[in-house]
């Protein structure tokens, strides 16, 4: 019998629907997985094998009384620790939220039970989905399972979806969910070489997933490859009235209409991407990609996206303005930590629940964001950010007007050791350069696994779409797919 | 733009954050290096340029007038809300004493 923890989420699907296997015995397998990868790489806070068990019984049950399946039925995943599960503790990485237990469940979440899949367990992340490295977490660091050739140091696995790309990449879950703000799903696959897409703003509803920054905030997949990228998607988008900046638009199908072939599809390459010094492999890769695309019958078309230097700083005003806003709820009163020192008064409390529960990196940023939103500030830093913001998403818009799809690197590295960045903030924040521009647009984005660097460490390359062409990004992807050949690893070590 | 000690004890105040002072030594250089980055925005003309509201047109709705609307987020459901309280008692969330 084939190693179950070998097969992605559409050879799961297939496996279970025909009977090859139960959906019992495809949780189990992976549980036992994960129990044995936790100790090395770290990749989830609350491990949950008896969920995965018992949805995968419903879904047994279900196909032996001749029910339709699901989607994603017997497929069991792992949920990035920034969605609200019922009952089941969800933390965002914070010592903050380190014993909430949610009393509802989130949206996605809930569509991707409902489609049949189930929860192997809670993943770590960076705190509030803050950082690049997943070092930001109040549950250890992720270690990647990849590693350099010939070295055994310890590398990051990408953040904020560290703990999703880890597990997906290490075969301990065939896919997990991600949250994007500025490449936290599209960064973390590249390091890892898994896919993920981060959909059109809007396309899955945020509600029940811990806001970091309201604008920027999207959900999607992370898995093997394109189209199991698509399946889960596809489980997990749609309107939602909890949500008001939900699309209100129908989902299509996704997999159903994926097709490698781009004769008739111009595809540009933004010239502002190519930056000076860039990393010799990543500009490698980045040519292989458009030889790729020509191959699959598309005209290359070389665009401009000017504003493309201005668009990480800002971010790095507009996301910190917005999680220091949605970052003042915790409060100590309602729920999560409290610090009540000897005598203190409310405000006291306030200041010292705060103090004890955020990390560094989330105090750093909701201290940005308080100072560029106070009083004789907001205009000079934020207003214009906001008008930058205008000026990034025409830049995309009067591409888009020529050309179908975007093809650039996801990351200007591969991945990086850990603790290698950690002391300088501004380092680590340079690393997002790539992926924030679709943020800040609001743009779907994916990126696909392309190649090895000369340290044997993958590399991605990102599809960037038209508002909601997700199947345009998801096509190109496809088509790179085909032709990398990415078949590459990690060796297992732990 | 750059910030002192002073200044930062005084955004620490406002985000409601326990600041030491070997913490906020710490951070003025740190938030200075990032508020310099953040400079070069200046050099972009916006002359005309609206801020971005909306990432993506959408139009705002309204919920239907009705009590409980969605049961989850309706009203009847104060164990649940007072389930991850750290000190919910009577029913009400419980704070330090405000009023001397």
């Amino acid at each position: 019998m084939t190693d179950l923890t070998d097969l992605g989420v559409a050879a799961i699907r297939e496996g279970v629907a025909k009977g090859e296997f139960t959906a019992v015995e495809v949780a189990g397998a992976f549980n036992a997985a994960v129990v044995a990868a936790q100790p090395a790489l770290n990749a989830f806070i609350t491990l949950t094998p008896e969920k995965a068990l018992e949805a995968a019984a419903a879904v047994d049950a279900n196909r032996a009384a001749g029910k339709a399946l699901g989607k994603m039925a017997g497929v069991p995943i792992g949920m990035k620790d920034l969605f609200a599960t019922t009952g089941t503790k969800t933390t965002a990485a914070s010592n903050i939220l380190g014993n909430f237990v949610p009393p509802y469940e989130s949206t996605v979440s809930q569509k991707l039970w409902d489609a049949g899949a189930g929860m192997l367990g809670k993943l770590n992340l960076d705190q509030f989905a803050m950082g690049s490295s997943n070092e930001t977490s109040a549950f250890g660091n992720v270690i990647s399972p990849w590693r350099r050739e010939g070295s055994d140091a310890q590398l990051a696995p990408g953040g904020s979806s560290g703990g999703s790309s880890a597990a997906v990449s290490a075969r301990i879950a065939p896919a997990a969910t991600g949250t994007d703000t500025g490449g936290s799903i599209r960064q973390p696959a590249a390091f890892t070489g898994i896919s993920g897409i981060k959909p059109t703003y809007g396309r899955c509803s945020r509600w029940g997933i811990v806001a970091f920054a309201s604008s920027l905030d999207q959900a999607g997949p992370m898995a093997r490859d394109v189209r199991d990228c698509a399946i889960m998607l596809e489980a997990m988008a749609g309107f939602d009235p909890k949500d008001s900046t939900s699309l209100d638009l129908p989902v299509p199908e996704w997999e159903a209409s994926l097709n490698a072939d781009m004769r008739g599809k111009k595809v540009g390459i933004p010239r502002e991407y190519r930056m000076d010094g860039m990393d010799a492999d990543v500009a490698r890769v980045w040519d292989e990609g458009i030889a790729w695309l020509k191959d699959a019958g598309a005209e290359i078309v070389d665009i401009n996206l000017a504003h493309t230097k201005y668009a990480l700083p800002a971010y790095y005003i507009i996301a910190p303005a917005e999680a220091s806003s949605n970052l003042a709820r915790y409060d100590g009163v309602r729920y999560g930590l409290r610090d009540l020192p000897q005598g203190a008064g409310l405000q006291d409390m306030y200041a010292a629940t705060r103090a004890a529960g955020f990390g560094a990196e989330v105090k750093r940023r909701i201290l940005i964001g308080t100072y560029v939103l106070s009083a004789g500030f907001y205009d000079a830093y934020y207003t214009q950010a906001q008008k930058v913001r205008t000026l990034i998403s025409r830049d995309f818009m009067d591409a888009f007007q020529t050309v179908d799809v975007i093809l650039a690197p996801t990351a200007p590295t591969a991945a990086f050791g850990l603790g290698e960045m950690v002391s300088d903030p501004l380092a680590m924040y340079l690393n997002d350069v790539f992926a924030v521009p679709a943020s800040l647009a609001g743009l779907p984005a994916m990126s696909v696994p392309a190649g090895l660097d000369r340290q044997g460490l993958p590399l991605g390359l990102q599809l960037i779409g038209r508002p909601f062409d997700e199947q345009g990004v998801l096509d190109a992807g496809l088509a790179i797919e085909a032709r990398a050949g990415f078949t590459a690893r990690p060796a297992k070590w732990w | 733009m750059s910030v002192d000690t002073a200044t930062v004890a005084r955004i620490a105040s406002l985000a409601r954050i326990k600041v030491t002072e070997e913490e906020i030594a710490a951070m003025v250089p740190e938030l200075n290096g990032i508020l310099a980055w953040v400079e070069q925005l200046g050099e972009v003309n916006v002359e005309g340029i609206a801020p971005m509201t909306a990432v993506i047109p959408n139009k705002q709705r309204l919920r239907d007038d009705v009590v409980n609307a969605d049961p989850l987020t309706g009203g009847d459901v104060q164990d649940k809300v007072l389930s991850n309280a750290p000190a919910g008692e009577h029913g009400f969330f419980g704070v330090p004493k405000v009023i001397e």
